[in-house]
Parts: C-alpha cells; sequence; structure tokens
C-alpha cells in the first residue's frame, strides 16, 4: 500500500512539474472568462447560467491531459518496467486514476471559486457545483484514464481523445448541471454514473495498458 | 554449476515467438542455471528484444514454455524522470524494488554514477542515461537479469564497468541474458543466434 502512494504521489508531482495540472486550470479559467465575452455583461444572465459554464469549462478543461496521462509513461518504459515488477496492469490503471485525480480535482474546485466570482454566481449555486465536482471528478478521471490508455500511442491522439471523452461525459454533465437546479435526485444519478466509470476504468485501461506494452 | 532443474533461473522450452502475424523465432530453448549467461546475437528485427521481454513476462509466447525467477529488465526505453535526479530515481525504483537505499549508493558507484547522483536525468547523455538504467538492474537484486543492447551508447571505460558488474553478480550466483549486436566480453556464456 505505501508503494501504491509511491506510485501516485509520483504521478501528482509529475503533473504539477510537467504542466498537466496548471495549464487544464488556466484552461478552465480562460474559458469562464470567455463567456461574459460571448453573451454580453448581463448579470442577472451570467448569474443563472453561471453553474452550468463552470461545469462545461470543467469538462473542457478535463480534456487537456488526457493525450499524455498513460502515453508518457508507455513511452518512457516506466510501464514495462512497473509489469516486470509483478504490478498489475488494472492496478497501474487504479495508480493513474487517483493521481489524476488528486491532480485535477482540487485545483479545478478551487479555480471554480474563483469563476463562480468572476461570473457573479451566487454562493447557494457555487455550493452545489462545488458538491457536483467533488462527486462527478472521480468519474471524470477514471473516464479520462481509460481514453488516454486507448488512445496512447495513435496518430491524433489528443483529437480522438477528445471526440472520444466528451460523450462519454455527458452524462456527468447532465446530472452535475442538473443538481445545481434538481437538488438530491440529479446529485445520486451524478454519484451513480460517477461510480460506473470508477469502477469500469481500471479494467479497460489495464487491458489498453496491457496491449500497449505486447 | 548445477544441473538440478529446480535451480535453474531461467528455462525456456521451444519458445515460438510471433509478433504481427510474422514469426520471429520457433522452438527456442534455453536454460540458465546460476553463474550461467547467454549471449543473444542476430540481425535487427531478428527477435532479440522480443525473446527477452518474453522471458520478462510482457510478451506471450505463440508456443512454448517460458519459466523464470523475477527478473530485472534493462529495455531500450530508460524509465527514468527527466525532471529529477539519477539518486532520486534510483531511490524511488529502490523502493519499489524493495531495497535499502545503501545498495542505490553501491550501485550508483559501480557505474562511476557518483559524480552525477544529483543531476535530474534530463541533463545525461544517452550513455550516461544507460548506465543510470543499468544501476537500477545493478540495484534490483533480482537474481535473472535481462540485458537489451547494454553496450548501446557507452564509452569503452564504462562497457568495462558493465562486464565487471556481470561478472560479479554471475559470481554471487545470478545470471544473466545479453542481447546485443556490439562485442562484450562474456566469458563461457552460451549463444543463442537468432535470424
Amino acid at each position: 500500500m505505501r508503494l501504491v502512494a509511491a506510485l501516485i504521489a509520483r504521478d501528482v508531482r509529475r503533473a504539477w512539474t510537467g504542466g498537466a495540472a496548471a495549464l487544464p486550470i488556466a484552461f478552465f479559467l480562460l474559458v469562464v472568462i470567455l463567456f461574459p465575452f460571448a453573451v454580453g455583461p448581463d448579470a442577472g444572465l451570467l448569474a443563472r447560467v453561471g453553474g452550468g459554464v463552470l461545469w462545461a469549462a470543467a469538462l473542457l478543461a478535463a480534456l487537456l491531459p488526457i493525450e499524455r496521462l498513460v502515453a508518457a509513461d508507455l513511452d518512457a518504459g516506466v510501464i514495462d518496467q512497473l509489469l516486470v515488477r509483478g504490478w498489475s496492469a488494472a492496478t497501474i490503471a487504479t495508480v493513474k486514476v487517483a493521481g489524476h485525480w488528486l491532480a485535477f480535482a482540487p485545483p479545478v474546485l478551487a479555480a471554480s471559486v474563483l469563476g463562480a466570482g468572476l461570473l457573479g454566481v451566487p454562493g447557494a449555486t457555487l455550493g452545489r457545483v462545488l458538491i457536483g465536482l467533488a462527486i462527478g471528478t472521480p468519474g471524470l478521471a477514471a473516464l479520462a484514464v481509460a481514453v488516454g490508455a486507448l488512445v496512447a500511442g495513435l496518430h491524433g491522439a489528443s483529437a480522438i481523445a477528445g471526440l472520444a471523452t466528451l460523450p462519454l461525459a455527458v452524462p456527468l454533465l447532465i446530472f452535475g448541471a442538473g443538481a445545481i437546479e434538481g437538488g438530491a435526485g440529479a446529485l445520486k444519478l451524478l454519484a451513480a454514473v460517477s461510480l460506473a466509470y470508477l469502477a469500469g476504468a481500471p479494467f479497460i485501461a489495464g487491458a489498453a495498458i496491457r496491449a500497449g506494452a505486447e | 554449476m548445477s544441473a538440478d532443474g529446480q535451480a535453474r533461473l531461467l528455462r525456456l522450452g521451444g519458445v515460438t515467438c510471433a509478433r504481427g502475424g510474422r514469426r520471429l523465432f520457433e522452438g527456442l530453448s534455453l536454460a540458465l542455471a546460476p553463474g550461467e549467461a547467454a549471449v543473444v546475437t542476430g540481425p535487427n528485427g531478428a527477435g532479440k528484444s522480443s525473446l527477452l521481454r518474453l522471458t520478462a513476462g510482457l510478451l506471450r509466447p505463440a508456443e512454448g514454455r517460458v519459466e523464470a525467477v523475477s527478473a530485472a529488465l534493462l529495455a531500450e526505453a530508460a524509465a527514468l524522470d527527466s525532471e529529477t535526479s539519477v539518486r532520486a530515481n534510483l531511490r524511488f525504483w529502490g523502493r519499489l524494488d524493495g531495497v535499502t537505499p545503501a545498495a542505490v549508493e553501491t550501485a550508483l558507484d559501480a557505474m562511476a554514477l557518483r559524480p552525477l547522483a544529483d543531476a535530474p536525468v534530463r541533463l545525461l547523455s544517452t550513455g550516461q542515461r544507460r548506465r543510470a538504467a543499468l544501476a537500477r538492474v545493478l540495484a534490483s537484486g533480482r537474481r535473472l537479469w535481462l540485458l537489451d543492447e547494454p553496450a548501446n551508447g557507452l564509452d569503452t571505460d564504462s562497457v568495462a564497468l558493465l562486464e565487471r558488474a556481470i561478472v560479479e553478480h554471475r559470481a554471487g550466483g545470478g545470471a544473466a541474458v545479453v542481447a546485443t549486436h556490439a562485442p562484450i566480453a562474456l566469458p563461457q556464456a552460451q549463444a543463442v543466434r537468432l535470424g
């Protein structure tokens, strides 16, 4: 278990030093800032759509690091070295999900507070967005790692990663944004989708990692 | 050396390797007892790397049996994080291998990496990176070494360090499979010719 923690810590450290954590956050804030320019400076309108904007921005920001999530370690031979040491591909995938979530989710939650301030989103709405993101981002991280493992080594991997991820992330967006208006029912469905992705990703990503190593 | 089958560190029985529908080699058999070594030679694409990956358990043979103790693999990719120091990289893998930091220091000395130990890996030359990856094999404490082109990028002094490390490993009851097209002195090594 300590070794798993060491591997997760390595992923988080690499995400921060390599820009994979900071760049999506900058992108997230840019997308949030873009909306007032697009729909106009109507404070009432921005406050009303702001929660949904935060969700959509979080989703778009989540796409940025996907391409390198698994490919970097596959190319560098790190995954081979872990497999030789008897780590299962599913465990490696689980480590990737945990590491990616730790590097991605807390900064996005913090940036959402900032974004809510920029859009004039009321406090109660922000609270529901934060709860939704806290529940939805583990599923999003799992989806990102699964897609990242599937596209590793492909030409045009980043574009394919985006095309593959966004449709699958739509349920998270619907229930996450739905929870802003609709309360507990949507949150439960959001949690269910998030859990399903969390449960499935280690096996899908693990199979892809195994195939990539062969 | 012991001919007892139980003592073997590696036994390949009639192994056939197929990659992308093409058969690289067929019916290959090889057994290594403690202290023994094998040199795998052959033209590019003959399956030298595939043979090592098969032995390491990263590939499944199309036919035949692979029995090997857990091995340390030197592959083409160094698997070192470029932003962290050589020592930090090796300690990280040392933790995964369950060896002490002292074993890492010994390996750094054996590969003459002490002056570079605190330099980030991105500043290392090809040969220095190779030596760092070799140091990880030395520090691993595994009895079976699988070395894929270990002399690539190494200068003559470093090749001598490599040869000495393999000699000491064999003297300590280890075994090594070395795939190479560069001349490496491996006394009494079995020759495996592919292709």
